[in-house]
């Protein structure tokens, strides 16, 4: 018997949580397009409010097919389970809005997507929750930030915009020790790359919209937890380990020893915020994770390519791709990311923002839009675009400077990329 | 809640409800290595239908104190001692119901106090329910290897629908969350080796169960997963006719309350009823 253990990552990304339907024969996960699901009588109904039997009642809560989607990411994580929801955005915040409220912090890394950024320190504000941002790197500013109202610490796996490896095991030691859960975004590292859970994340929610999804085709969020924070024994967390008037006095820890966070996220979060995954979305992401093992394989072998050509042109100051010795995580990339370091990064342009404007204009294959983790390759400028704004001395706080490319490598023949870069390049240069 | 067993606190779980000892009690006894918590749907519809529910954790699982106890023999008379402490008295008012080792634990209190127990149902059952020497010896060298096999024999689909205890629940991973939980719990005490090794000892070691068939009254289902590798349907035959119980099979594998739990409630009604 000796040997025997779960499937493998390839085998769970086609078939964890999806059988052929039982009654039509179906093998492929049919889209379950219903807004709600038929009682069986008075008593199952009643029985379903009461979380005396399991089972769908309406979208908002579940469904049959975003459940296939929600168990396919928790298998894929290592988890005990998941909620999908409508976006990267939506994930975020119900795991805010599950554990914190007005009074309550948070620790985050300063190293974060600006629309986390925003979330954090703009709009949570202003419903009383405050968050300390710190250096992903400064393991003693994540410690000394942590406060008695502390709820959750928070980093990016890979931070942005310079790809900071966060360390999650010491982060995550830290967080342990204050009795708080860490909660990463790991929407960069897809679980075929890494999974934060073997290193000690007891949270984790990808864009969906980026890698799982894989072609730029949708919008949503999964939230994974790892079942193994103990809400009750850490004892900050009243919501999962006291009775809660919102659901029948119910103790989300009693119920489920494990899943108390998931419990309470879609019991209360879903039902009472709403922002659910569609259906039809769901299955589009459950296509794309059935072939994530392979197109990972294949963005990160263009990705090495193109990372090799860029470090060695003479129009090139930086490159910024932890598998690179002169990346400050590169030591942290060789230990937690052994199967690459993604497909999203940025470069240094020699020259001045024209200079960039005219790179980006030459390109042919790459696009030029405000997105990553497509399967096409894809471009952005942020002193022209996102950042376009501030000044040099402002861009060069935020880490990025005048001529700073973001790429994210698609699946095209690598030599068709890295040729696309060389001839923009060469027009670049002759702009200056 | 909790109740002071012989100057030990076990922890309870029942049902969602306040206990009432004037119902019909049905006291919910989980497997190795797991806690109360693989039974809550099936206890909130009892609590929620005219019971008194008593799901516990064992000695030494869960948010019950240890130490563990060092057989099923001595698991069954702390049971029936918590039911006196809880003021559980009433003549066949009682069922119990025990999952794996808990069946075991089930059967033996049965026989000890048959007036009591008018109920007995165990879930994913066998009886001698021996323990395969490979999985004995991981189980003591390398409990979370030995975790991961049991995930894989326990647990009959890839797809365990609608979802323990609700949609969007990975079985796989959320058994092993709770089994790795239980590993490291602070009250696991008294374990000579692990409380893996330790709940797998206990049932193999147990040999007493179709003598104590025969000292059972109580009216008896055996609830047996259809694709169960752990405890295969066709190793309850002699228990079946000792206790001339009534079998129903289920399809799922040896994880019955979180794979199959509309199907097992049905069979507890109709065992309750």
């Amino acid at each position: 018997m000796a040997g025997y253990t779960d499937p493998g990552f390839d085998t769970l990304a086609l078939h964890a949580g999806a059988t052929p339907d039982p009654t039509t024969g179906a093998r492929a996960t049919p889209i379950h397009l219903s807004t709600s699901f038929v009682f069986q009588s008075s008593e199952h109904a009643a029985s379903l409010f009461n979380m005396e039997r399991s089972g769908h009642v309406y979208s908002r809560i579940s469904n049959p097919t975003t459940a296939v989607l929600e168990e396919r990411i928790a298998a894929l994580e290592g988890g005990a389970g998941a909620i999908a929801t409508a976006s990267g955005q939506a994930a975020l915040h119900l795991a805010v809005a599950t554990l914190a409220g007005a009074g309550h912090h948070i620790v985050a890394s300063s190293a974060l997507y600006g629309g986390s950024h925003n979330l954090l320190d703009y709009t949570l504000r202003r419903f009383g929750i405050s968050t300390t941002f710190v250096p992903p790197g400064d393991v003693d500013a994540w410690r000394a930030a942590i406060r008695p109202e502390t709820r959750l610490l928070f980093g990016e796996t890979l931070g942005n915009p310079g790809l900071d490896v966060l360390d999650i095991p010491t982060i995550s030691a830290i967080a342990h020790a204050a009795n708080l859960p860490l909660l990463v975004d790991s929407t960069f590292t897809p679980p075929w790359l890494l999974k934060p859970f073997d290193h000690g994340a007891d949270l984790v929610y990808h864009s969906a919209t980026k890698f799982l999804s894989g072609h730029g085709t949708v919008v949503g969020g999964l939230l994974v937890d790892s079942g193994a924070f103990d809400w009750a024994a850490s004892g900050r967390f009243p919501e999962l380990s006291e009775a809660y008037d919102g659901f029948h006095g119910m103790v989300f820890s009693e119920e489920s020893t494990v899943g108390a966070f998931l419990l309470r996220a879609r019991r209360e979060g879903l039902r009472d915020f709403g922002a659910c995954m569609s259906p039809h979305t769901a299955w589009l992401v459950l296509q794309g994770i059935e072939t994530l093992p392979l197109r990972m394989a294949r963005h990160v072998e263009n990705t090495r390519k193109v990372v090799d050509m860029l470090s060695r042109h003479a129009m090139v100051s930086r490159v910024g791709y932890p598998e690179l010795e002169s990346h400050p995580s590169h030591a942290l990339a060789k230990r937690l990311l052994p199967r690459g370091c993604g497909a999203v990064f940025s470069f240094d342009l020699k020259g001045s923002r024209a200079q960039g404007v005219a790179f980006i204009e030459a390109l042919k294959i790459f696009s030029h839009l405000a997105n990553v983790g497509d399967c096409r390759s894809l471009v952005i400028h942020p002193a022209s675009t996102t950042h376009f704004r501030m000044d040099d001395a402002a861009l060069a706080r935020a880490g990025i400077g005048p001529g700073t490319i973001r790429l994210s490598i698609g699946l095209e023949d690598a030599d068709d990329l890295v040729d696309d870069l060389k001839r923009a390049l060469k027009v670049a240069e002759k702009t200056a | 809640m909790k109740i002071d067993v012989d100057g030990q606190t076990a922890h309870v779980y029942t049902g969602g409800k306040p206990f009432d000892p004037s119902l019909p009690c049905v006291v919910f006894i989980h497997g190795a290595l797991h806690d109360h918590s693989v039974w809550t749907l099936l206890a909130r519809w009892c609590a929620h239908h005219g019971h008194g529910v008593l799901a516990l954790d064992l000695p030494g699982h869960g948010q019950s104190a240890g130490p563990v106890l060092p057989s099923v023999e001595a698991t069954a008379d702390w049971l029936l001692a918590l039911l006196a402490a809880a003021g559980v008295r009433q003549p066949g008012q009682v069922t119990l119901v025990g999952h794996s080792m808990g069946s075991l634990i089930g059967l033996e209190a049965a026989a000890r106090q048959p007036a009591l127990v008018g109920r007995l149902v165990m879930v994913g059952t066998a009886c001698p329910m021996k323990v395969s020497e490979a999985l004995l010896t991981t189980a003591r060298d390398a409990p979370l290897k030995a975790i991961d096999m049991v995930n894989a024999f326990s647990i009959s689909s890839l797809a365990t629908k609608p979802g323990y205890p609700g949609p969007g629940m990975w079985l796989h991973g959320s058994n092993r969350a709770l089994m790795r939980r239980s590993l490291a719990g602070p009250n696991a005490t008294g374990c000579a080796v692990n409380l893996f090794h330790h709940d797998f000892s206990i049932c193999d070691a147990y040999t007493g169960g179709l003598q104590a068939a025969a000292q059972v009254t109580a009216r008896v289902t055996l609830a047996l997963g259809q694709f169960d590798q752990m405890t295969p349907p066709r190793a309850t035959r002699d228990l079946a006719a000792a206790l001339k119980a009534r079998v129903v099979t289920l399809p799922s594998g040896h994880s019955l309350p979180a794979e199959a739990p509309d199907e097992l409630l049905t069979a507890l009604r109709s065992a309750l009823s």
